[in-house]
């Protein structure tokens, strides 16, 4: 008998539309689960603001009386840390043991038995929060900053979808990221050692801890490039505030989109590997 | 309780050691990942600051500070929250304890809660972070070129001492808003990192009401900066009188005897989620 997973082809062609109308489906019930959850969200806009405070007041200190620090005015440094703190959300960089959480528990047999193949589902639910996310968590920073700090506004009418773009991108890239590092858990059981070190590195090598252009050039251009981490903060923020010209934005944002394919397509092949391997226990 | 026997006392040591030892021996279980946690947790600190020295890779001085002496800051900063964070850190898992209801099971166990709570859960994997700091605040004041008096050694003593016990004050005061605000989730970050980041540089570096709230209002400002100040034989650029580099104690002391009073309010308050 042949096995019977997610991953293995479903029997039947399968057709466009109805692919679609699922992935909405799940997407919009990501969205309204995480809609529940509003005094969290209330709590989490207070702890971003209190960062976007402490980062602002940093780096314009960095800045100095020379007003600007690695291609950086002070108001974009601003615009920076402030849309950095709701970004931060919308990305949710941290704290994703979902899948980590079903796979220890065995609960992960009941995704694998869906007709959707389970990296689909989780990034339809993850879009869904980040949805809700970015309404509830973006725009609030976004409002606040500007009452207290100089703030950057975009020059160019082409940076607003450059950056909502970039942002989409960015949570496919991230969610990517925190997708392999919760299938750790298939090999591993516990996954506090894979995620603390995800929770380390992304903070500093996605510029959360400062722009990454702080950084010797060639370093900084290194991360860029060679390395997903700047794909899933810095970047967008760096679009938005119009640190480099369009066409340098340009290229980011389209290896932003090799970030988001290439991991999409290592999430769907550790899960089939992962398959091959899992044991649930129990009846 | 008062007239309780030193027999049944040192029954209550041994559950506590129980307790510990159960933790530390589930812990080891998974040891690669323990391992990996050990190194994972300095690195929390480690890079707050590599943080530190890239911002210095950019601009000379902080704040009217340089590096050599915001690395004091820094040490005493980071000294005192890992290790307060080692000891009573893991009280930020009470708002989930609150909402499953394993409060309750605390509660009706004969041992005191706040260090059954403390002990459930010791994360010994923060043990490397606490040692980290230590070492920066050494370095920091060896190479800070200090004018060492008698009254500086006793300083670079009890400050960060006091900076334990105040970051400890901090982690159970905001703890205990879970009592009232079940669903409040990341709120006491603000405070807790949020009071690590701010006491990492020189209160110079901030402004407006901001500042006033944290380094005065909150009195962040007597846990790293003023020992700092006093250490390094620095006046206050914001006029502050010397003495208040020493007042780090008392206001240790009154951040200590706030929470004592917080958390017992707070329990009282407690009512259970149901089942």
């Amino acid at each position: 008998m042949g096995s019977v997973t997610a991953t293995v082809a479903p029997p039947t062609g399968a057709h466009v539309t109805p692919w679609f109308r699922t992935f909405g489906a799940i997407a919009a019930a990501g969205f309204r689960r995480h809609a529940t959850y509003r005094q969290a969200a209330v709590a989490g806009l207070c702890t971003n603001t209190v960062f976007g405070f402490l980062r602002c007041y940093i780096f314009l200190a960095a800045a100095g009386a020379a007003g600007t620090v690695a291609g950086y005015d002070r108001a974009q440094l601003a615009t920076f840390v402030w849309a950095g703190q709701g970004l931060l959300a919308v990305i949710a960089i941290w704290g994703w043991t979902d899948l980590a959480d079903r796979i220890r528990t065995g609960e992960v047999a009941a995704d694998l038995l869906r007709p959707v193949h389970p990296v689909t589902s989780y990034l339809a639910t993850d879009l869904g929060r980040a949805g809700f996310a970015s309404l509830a968590r973006l725009v609030p920073p976004l409002v606040v900053g500007p009452f207290f700090f100089a703030v950057y506004v975009p020059r160019h009418w082409a940076t607003v979808p450059l950056f909502l773009l970039s942002a989409l991108l960015a949570v496919v890239v991230c969610f990517g990221c925190r997708y392999l590092v919760n299938a750790t858990a298939y090999w591993l059981q516990d996954v506090r050692g894979p995620m603390i070190l995800w929770t380390l590195g992304s903070g500093v090598l996605a510029g959360l801890y400062f722009p990454l252009g702080f950084l010797p050039g060639p370093l900084e251009a290194v991360l860029r490039y060679a390395t997903p981490f700047p794909s899933i903060l810095q970047v967008p923020l760096d679009v938005l505030v119009e640190r480099e010209p369009m066409s340098t934005g340009l290229t980011l944002v389209g290896v932003q989109a090799g970030w988001a394919v290439l991991l999409l397509a290592l999430c769907r092949l550790v899960q089939r590997r992962a398959e091959r391997r899992l044991v649930v226990q129990g009846g | 309780m008062a007239e309780r026997g030193s027999a049944s006392r040192v029954a209550e040591l041994r559950a506590y050691r129980a307790l510990l030892g159960a933790q530390a021996r589930s812990q080891a279980a998974y040891r690669t990942s323990f391992v990996v946690d050990l190194v994972g947790n300095v690195g929390a600190t480690v890079f707050d600051v590599v943080t530190v020295l890239v911002i210095f890779g950019v601009t000379r001085e902080l704040g009217g500070f340089t590096l050599r002496e915001t690395l004091v800051v820094v040490g005493l900063s980071s000294c005192g929250f890992a290790t307060a964070d080692l000891l009573v850190g893991n009280i930020e898992r009470l708002p989930r304890y609150v909402r499953t209801g394993l409060f309750d099971a605390v509660l009706v166990r004969p041992l005191g809660a706040l260090p059954q709570l403390l002990l459930m859960d010791l994360p010994l994997r923060k043990l490397s972070r606490a040692v980290f700091g230590l070492a920066v605040l050494l370095f920091a004041l060896v190479s800070a070129g200090i004018d060492w008096t008698p009254g500086r050694v006793a300083l670079a003593v009890v400050a960060p001492l006091a900076a334990v016990v105040f970051f400890g004050s901090v982690f159970v005061l905001t703890a205990t808003v879970s009592f009232y605000w079940v669903d409040s989730g990341e709120l006491a970050n603000a405070v807790t990192y949020g009071g690590r980041d701010f006491t990492s540089y020189p209160v110079t570096v901030y402004g407006g009401w901001f500042r006033a709230l944290f380094a005065y209002g909150m009195g962040f400002a007597f846990v790293s900066y003023h020992p700092a100040l006093a250490l390094l034989g620095r006046a206050d650029p914001l006029g502050l009188p010397p003495w208040t580099g020493w007042a780090a104690p008392g206001v240790a002391v009154v951040a200590a005897a706030l929470a004592t009073l917080a958390w017992r309010v707070g329990v009282r308050h407690y009512r259970s989620t149901g089942s």
